[in-house]
């Protein structure tokens, strides 16, 4: 596979200055500020933490709302009779709210709390799947699939006789549209599930055609937000899909909480996932039915403290605004997509600049992807390496694994320059 | 970061790019090899025994440095020494020799060769492969 070598298109610090009034911008010097994490020390000196997109640092005011939640209004929620639980509950459908208002569902009823994207895709490939796929029936994916919107598919599909297809991928990351006239002559399309922005290349998929393609096929479309949440801003009535998933860790709030969105039509027709306590509305010794959404998929107590966190997560990077991050991300990206092509021994996978991301894949001549984030830890410079959870892909690239660095609303051009440097000692020890 | 730890990685680094007994015996004793699939690592061994001793072992592989580096180094570790104390060694005599602290990512990475060395000797020996090992081997891919 090509790798896309972009040629340098940003330069120097991404503070503001410079930039047109008008456009949304944000200081990641003051935002710093608020992650005391960033501070830390490794190996004596300061961490650049390039490692976002696996999870990001919380700021001071998730960590405070916690604490605040746990010292003054923790209860278990709903059910409760006394002041507390009403406070805890209200807290809790709180976050829900702003849940809802942050992806711009119209109602707080399609807004379910899962453990994280992972089991929101796992409840529609189960709780939809399940009972809608047949043979004959074709389950669409992409090449460039997390593994947590691939396998739940594959299984499901498998479990049921249905087919399993993916979109295949161009030699920059970029999906085959013309592949999907091919897949639907094999069959009747009945999911298309894919992430709006891929966690191993950067690549923003075009979700908008998808799911016009998916509808005029008959199918739903499940949109794996777990990458694009955290960066940019999300409508899911302008994107058209009928699910989308995403998870709390990512976008600066406390990990064991995400949402799956759905559209209500849907999620009234389909059977529950988890069954147990706070999910029904009658159980006698015959038979039980099932509380009204979004609670017949919460069974079991929820996270409660971290759905409050995750609120004022939603609180925090709205704020700071998601058209900001958005742009900042980028000009990161288009700063480190320059950088890294200007080293002969680097290559970098993905989109142009213009279409990626702030995920950098790369891979050092001859050198492990192990050893590069080992070096560079050593350096105090924090990336992941390895298949990041997407094994298909990685057999596309003809890769074991690649090194990724990954930004966030407190990531430093600097930290970048640290990231180069580093890579200079790779090469020079083991290249 | 202390010079200690520096010296260590000069030793890895050093090990990995000039690995020691790199190659394959022509008439070995004992064979094996495996791979770490979760970073792609390869290795295969050969020894040569002397009575009860391993007289001469080599190594040939890819992957990760720490990988080579750690099988360079349990390479000059257990040659001249009994078959049986090797195949009974603990994995933290060959951690002790690598000297730096590993995630558990790396460690998978670090014992792959001495993994694909106690399979050899247990194989040639008509001895089962103990349960720990048997485990991290499913891990490895041992053969
Ligand atoms: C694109 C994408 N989808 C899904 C996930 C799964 O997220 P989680 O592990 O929070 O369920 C991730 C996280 O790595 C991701 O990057």
């Amino acid at each position: 596979m090509g790798a896309s070598r972009v040629t340098k298109t940003a330069q120097g610090p991404l503070t503001g200055e410079g930039v047109a009034a008008t456009r949304p911008t944000l200081d990641a010097h003051r935002q710093r500020a608020d992650f005391a994490y960033l501070e830390e020390l490794v190996n004596g000196k300061p961490l650049a933490y390039l490692d976002s997109a696996a999870s990001t640092q919380k700021p001071r005011q998730v960590l405070d709302a916690l604490r605040e939640f746990y010292e003054h209004s923790y209860a278990n929620v709903h059910r409760g009779v006394y002041r507390l639980a009403e406070r805890a509950t209200e807290a809790f459908e709180g976050a829900r709210e702003k849940a809802r208002a942050f992806v711009n569902a119209s109602s707080t009823r399609e807004i379910v709390f899962t453990r994280n994207a992972t089991e929101a895709l796992n409840l529609v490939a189960y709780a939809w799947g399940l009972d809608n796929l047949r043979p004959g029936d074709l389950v669409v994916v992409t090449e460039l699939e997390h593994h947590s919107n691939f396998v739940p598919w594959q299984y499901v599909a498998q479990r049921q006789g249905a087919g399993f297809r993916y979109i295949p991928i161009d030699d920059s990351g970029e999906l085959q549209l013309d592949a999907l006239e091919r897949i639907a002559s094999e069959g009747r399309v009945k999911v298309v599930a894919t992430n709006l922005v891929s966690n191993s290349l950067g690549t923003i998929n075009p979700v908008e055609k998808l799911g016009a393609w998916a509808h005029e096929q008959g199918a739903i479309m499940v949109v794996d937000a777990a990458q694009a949440a955290p960066h940019r801003p999300i409508d899911v009535q302008a994107l058209g899909c009928d699910f989308l998933a995403l998870s709390s860790h990512k976008l600066c709030g406390p990990s064991g909480i995400g949402v799956l969105w759905g559209r209500q039509e849907l999620l009234e027709g389909m059977a529950p996932f988890n069954l147990g306590g706070e999910m029904i509305r009658k159980v006698t010794l015959e038979r039980t039915t099932w509380n009204e959404l979004p609670h017949k998929f919460e069974a079991g107590t929820p996270a409660i403290a971290e759905a409050v966190g995750f609120g004022a997560a939603l609180d925090y990077i709205s704020a700071v605004g998601l058209e900001a991050i958005e742009r900042h991300e980028h000009e990161l990206t288009a700063y480190t997509l320059g950088r890294l092509g200007e080293l002969p021994w680097i290559e970098t996978y993905g989109p142009p600049a213009e279409r990626h991301a702030g995920i950098v894949s790369f891979n050092v001549e001859g050198v492990h992807p192990h050893d590069v984030a080992q070096i560079l830890d050593w350096e105090g410079v924090a990336v992941r390496a390895g298949h990041h959870c997407t094994q298909p892909l990685m057999a596309r690239l003809g890769v074991a694994a690649t090194t990724r660095a990954s930004f966030y609303l407190y990531t430093l051009p600097e930290e970048i320059d640290r990231l180069v440097d580093g890579l200079h000692k790779v090469k020079q020890h083991l290249g | 970061m202390s010079e200690f730890d520096d010296l260590y990685r000069e030793v890895i680094l050093d090990h990995y790019k000039s690995p020691r007994h790199y190659g394959r015996l022509e008439r070995p004793d004992g064979e094996a090899e495996g791979q770490n699939p979760l970073c792609g690592d390869e290795l295969s061994i050969s020894v040569a025994y002397a009575g009860d001793t391993i007289s001469d072992i080599r190594f040939e592989g890819r992957g990760c440095a720490i990988s080579q580096a750690a099988t360079s180094m349990l390479t000059e570790l257990v040659i001249g020494r009994g078959i049986a104390e090797v195949a009974a060694m603990s994995k933290d005599e060959l951690l002790a020799e690598i000297g730096i602290p590993l995630t558990p990512v790396r460690l998978k990475c670090a014992l792959l060769g001495l993994g694909v060395l106690k399979v050899a000797l247990h194989r040639s020996a008509g001895t089962p492969l103990p349960e720990e090992w048997a485990n991290l081997g499913q891990d490895l891919e041992l053969r």
